[in-house]
C-alpha cells in the first residue's frame, strides 16, 4: 500500500471528524454514567443524549421527539418497514425500486421469509439515467399497498429521487412512506416540517463523518410505530438496549457540523467533483457518466470505462493510494455487476468497468488533480490488455451469450 | 478486498507475455464482455515440436490477469501433449493459490489453452459440445462434471466459484445439484454416507419416523409388553406418548433417550429430539 492516502470514498464510509471525536472522548471515560439513571451522574449524561437528538431533528427540519437512535441505517430501514407491516396485517404489499440499497431490497426480497406470510413487493425500474417514472408509481400502488419505501439518493451513482413528491403521492392514498436518506442526509437540504409526507426517514452516523455504529430513524408524529428491538423502556419504548451514549454524541456533534458546512459541501466539493469528472471524461475516450447529470449528489461520480474491469483498476488505482469503489463483479464476490448499474440498462461493455468517486469536505483540488493524472494511464494499460480493445474477441466456449435478466 | 497471494499481484501488476501472436499455431477464446471476464490465448510452436511463445489478452479482474500470465510461462517449452495436461489446479498451485471465490479464473485459463490446442488440431473444442447448463454465462455440463471431479467439489457454491455456472439466474441450480450427486455417486458408491445430512420435508421426516416405529420400535417394545405412539413432529421435536407397560416403568426415560431417539436418530436424521407427551 502506498504512504498516500486519497480517500473518495465517503458513500462507504467517512472519516470521523475530530470535532466529533472530541466530543465522543469524555463519554469514553469520565461521563460512563447509564442515561437511564435516577442519580444525577447518569442523568447529566441522559441531557447530553437530548442536546444531540435536537442536533439532528435540526439537520432535516424534524422535532427531537421524532428522532429514534438505532445501530445503523440497516437497523432504521427496518424498523420502518417492518412498523409498518405490523401497523397494516392484513395489508402484503410493499412498492420500492429496483436500486435501492441491500438494506431495503434484501429485506423486501426476504420479508414473506422473515414475516412468515406472502407478500407482493413491486420493484419500480428506473431509466437510463436512473430516475423513476412517477407515473407508473402512482399506479403501482392499490389498497393493498402497507408502504413505499424509495430512498432519498443513490449510494452508487448519487442520484437524487424526488421524495417530497413520491411521499405525496403515497400519503394521498393514505400509504406510509419510508426513505432511506443515508446518503441524501448532511449532503442535500431535507426538510421534515410543515407540509412533509414522510413518514419515516432513515440516518447513518458513520456516512456524514460521525462513528460507525449509529443510525437514526425519523418517526413522523402519529405514525404508527412497532419497536424492531424490544426490551426496556429506552427511546421511550421505541427501541430497547443501552443507548450508545458516545456515537449518540458524536453524531450529533456530526449533524451540527454537516448543516454549517451543507454550502461547502454544494460549491466547492460540487466543484471539485465536476472538474473530476468532466476531467475524466475528457481524457480517457470510451469513458461514460452513469446516472442523472443534475438531479444528483454533489459528492458522488460514477463513471465507467468501456473494455476494461472494474477490480483491476481498482487494485492500480491501490498503489497510488487512491479509495474508490467499483460495480464490477468482481468486487463484490457476486458474478454479476451491480443491480443499480444493471437496473439502468448500462451495457455490460461499461458495467464491470465501472468506478465510483464519493469525495468529502477533507478532498482536495490536489487530490482531484493526482487522480487525474495517475487513471488515465492506468485505463490505457489494461485496455491494452483488453482482447475487446481493438480486438475482435468473440468468445467461443458454450454458448458465452448471457442470457439472464441482468 | 481479496487476499491476493504476492505472486497473484506481482503476476497481475507486472503481467507476461501481453499480446497476440500474429501466424500463432493455436489460437483459443474464452468469456464473453457480458460474463466479465474474457481471455485469447496464442502459442506458437518452434521446430523442436516445443511451444516456443505463448501470449495473451484477458479483460477481467487482477486473478483472471494473473492466471492468464502465469499459464503463459507455464506452457512455454513444453510439447502440445504436456500443455494438455496443466489443470486449473496447476494455474492455481503456480501462483500460490487464489481465493475460493476466484477459481474461475484459473479454470477460464485452462478453458483458453485447451481451446487454442482444439484450433491448432483442428478440431472442436471438447468442453463446448456438452449440454448447455448455466445459459448466464454459458456453461456445459462437462465443463461442471470436471470440475467437480477434479476439485472434488460438493456444493453448487463451490461449482459456481469453480465455473461460474449458477452464478446468475440461478435457474440451473437443480440441474447443477443433480449432476453433483451424479458424478459423486461415480466416483464413489460406497462411501453414501458422506453425502452430508439429508434435507427431509416435514412430511418424509414423519413417514421415516413413523416407519422405524413401526418396523423397529414398537415390536421391541411389545415384548415388554410396553408401546409407543407418534402424537406429533414439530421441527426436530417427535413427541411420543408411551402405552402398555411403558407408563408405569420406571426405566421409560431411559428407554425413550437412549432407544428410541438413538434409533430415529441413527434411522432418520441425527438433530431429532424425542419427548414425552403425559396424556
Amino acid at each position: 500500500m502506498s504512504d498516500k492516502v486519497v480517500y473518495m470514498d465517503n458513500n462507504a464510509t467517512t472519516r470521523v471528524d475530530p470535532e466529533v471525536l472530541e466530543a465522543m472522548l469524555p463519554y469514553h471515560s469520565e461521563l460512563y454514567g447509564n442515561p437511564s439513571s435516577m442519580h444525577s451522574f447518569g442523568g447529566q449524561v441522559g441531557r447530553a443524549i437530548s442536546e444531540a437528538r435536537e442536533k439532528i431533528a435540526n439537520l432535516v427540519g424534524a422535532s427531537s421527539d421524532e428522532i429514534v437512535f438505532t445501530s445503523c441505517g440497516t437497523e432504521s430501514d427496518s424498523t420502518a418497514i417492518f412498523s409498518a407491516l405490523q401497523a397494516y396485517p392484513e395489508k402484503r404489499h410493499i412498492v420500492t425500486t429496483r436500486v435501492e440499497h441491500p438494506a431495503v431490497k434484501s429485506l423486501c426480497e426476504n420479508i414473506d421469509k422473515l414475516t412468515g406470510h406472502k407478500h407482493k413487493v413491486t420493484q419500480l425500474p428506473v431509466d437510463s439515467e436512473g430516475m423513476l417514472d412517477l407515473q407508473r408509481y402512482e399506479e403501482s400502488l392499490t389498497d393493498e399497498t402497507a408502504i413505499v419505501s424509495v430512498m432519498w439518493a443513490n449510494n452508487e451513482t448519487g442520484v437524487i429521487f424526488p421524495v417530497a413528491e413520491i411521499a405525496a403521492i403515497a400519503k394521498n392514498k393514505g400509504i406510509l412512506f419510508h426513505t432511506d436518506a443515508v446518503q441524501a442526509a448532511g449532503k442535500i437540504q431535507i426538510d421534515l416540517s410543515d407540509n412533509s409526507s414522510i413518514d419515516f426517514l432513515s440516518i447513518s452516523g458513520h456516512k456524514l463523518h460521525a462513528s460507525k455504529g449509529i443510525g437514526a430513524l425519523y418517526v413522523r408524529r402519529g405514525t404508527p410505530f412497532a419497536p424492531f428491538l424490544i426490551g426496556g423502556h429506552q427511546e421511550h419504548g421505541r427501541r430497547g438496549g443501552t443507548e450508545n451514549v458516545a456515537s449518540i454524541i458524536g453524531m450529533g456533534k456530526a449533524c451540527e457540523l454537516a448543516g454549517a458546512r451543507m454550502e461547502d459541501e454544494n460549491n466547492r466539493v460540487k466543484a471539485m467533483r465536476d472538474k473530476l469528472e468532466q476531467g475524466l471524461l475528457e481524457k480517457i475516450p470510451s469513458s461514460m457518466l452513469n446516472g442523472h447529470k443534475t438531479e444528483r449528489l454533489p459528492n458522488t461520480t460514477n463513471v465507467s470505462f468501456e473494455f476494461v474491469e472494474g477490480e483491476a483498476i481498482l487494485l492500480h488505482l491501490d498503489r497510488f493510494g487512491i479509495c474508490a469503489s467499483s460495480g464490477s463483479a468482481c468486487t463484490s464476490g457476486s458474478l454479476e455487476p451491480s443491480h443499480v448499474l444493471r437496473a439502468m440498462g448500462v451495457p455490460f461493455t461499461a458495467a464491470h468497468g465501472s468506478i465510483r468517486f464519493s469525495l468529502s469536505v477533507y478532498n482536495t483540488e490536489d487530490e482531484v488533480d493526482y487522480i487525474l493524472e495517475k487513471l488515465p494511464p492506468i485505463i490505457e494499460n489494461l485496455r491494452e490488455m483488453s482482447p475487446f480493445w481493438k480486438g475482435n474477441h468473440t468468445g467461443a466456449v458454450g454458448s458465452s451469450q448471457c442470457k439472464c435478466s441482468c | 478486498m481479496w487476499d491476493y497471494t504476492d505472486k497473484v499481484k506481482d503476476h497481475f501488476l507486472n503481467p507476461r507475455n501481453v499480446g497476440d501472436i500474429e501466424n500463432a499455431s493455436g489460437k483459443g477464446e474464452v468469456g464473453s464482455l457480458a460474463c466479465g471476464d474474457a481471455l485469447t490465448l496464442t502459442f506458437k510452436l518452434g521446430a523442436d515440436g516445443k511451444i516456443e511463445e505463448a501470449k495473451f489478452k484477458t479483460f477481467g479482474c487482477a486473478s483472471a490477469i494473473a492466471s492468464s500470465s502465469a499459464l503463459t510461462e507455464m506452457v512455454k517449452g513444453l510439447t502440445v501433449e504436456e500443455a494438455e495436461k496443466i489443470t486449473n489446479e496447476d494455474i492455481a498451485e503456480y501462483l500460490g493459490g487464489l481465493p475460493k471465490e476466484k477459481m474461475h479464473c484459473s479454470v477460464m485459463g485452462r478453458e483458453a489453452l485447451e481451446a487454442a490446442i482444439a484450433n491448432f488440431k483442428g478440431v472442436p473444442i471438447p468442453m463446448a459440445q456438452g449440454e448447455l447448463v448455466c445459459e448466464c454465462f454459458g456453461v456445459t455440463d462437462l465443463e461442471i462434471r470436471r470440475a467437480i471431479q477434479e476439485s472434488n467439489l460438493k456444493t453448487i457454491e463451490e461449482v459456481t466459484n469453480f465455473t461460474k455456472a449458477g452464478g446468475g439466474c440461478e435457474n440451473c441450480h437443480d440441474r447443477i445439484q443433480e449432476l453433483i450427486i451424479e458424478v459423486r455417486k461415480e466416483g464413489r458408491d460406497e462411501a453414501k454416507a458422506e453425502e452430508g445430512p439429508k434435507r427431509l420435508t416435514n412430511i418424509q421426516k414423519i413417514k421415516m419416523i413413523e416407519d422405524v416405529l413401526e418396523r423397529e420400535i414398537r415390536p421391541a417394545l411389545r415384548k415388554d409388553g410396553g408401546d409407543i405412539e407418534l402424537i406429533d413432529v414439530d421441527g426436530d421435536f417427535v413427541m411420543v406418548s408411551l402405552r402398555g407397560a411403558c407408563v408405569s416403568c420406571a426405566a421409560s426415560q431411559t428407554t425413550l433417550k437412549e432407544y428410541v431417539e438413538k434409533k430415529l436418530r441413527e434411522q432418520v436424521i441425527d438433530t431429532l429430539i424425542v419427548e414425552e407427551v403425559k396424556k
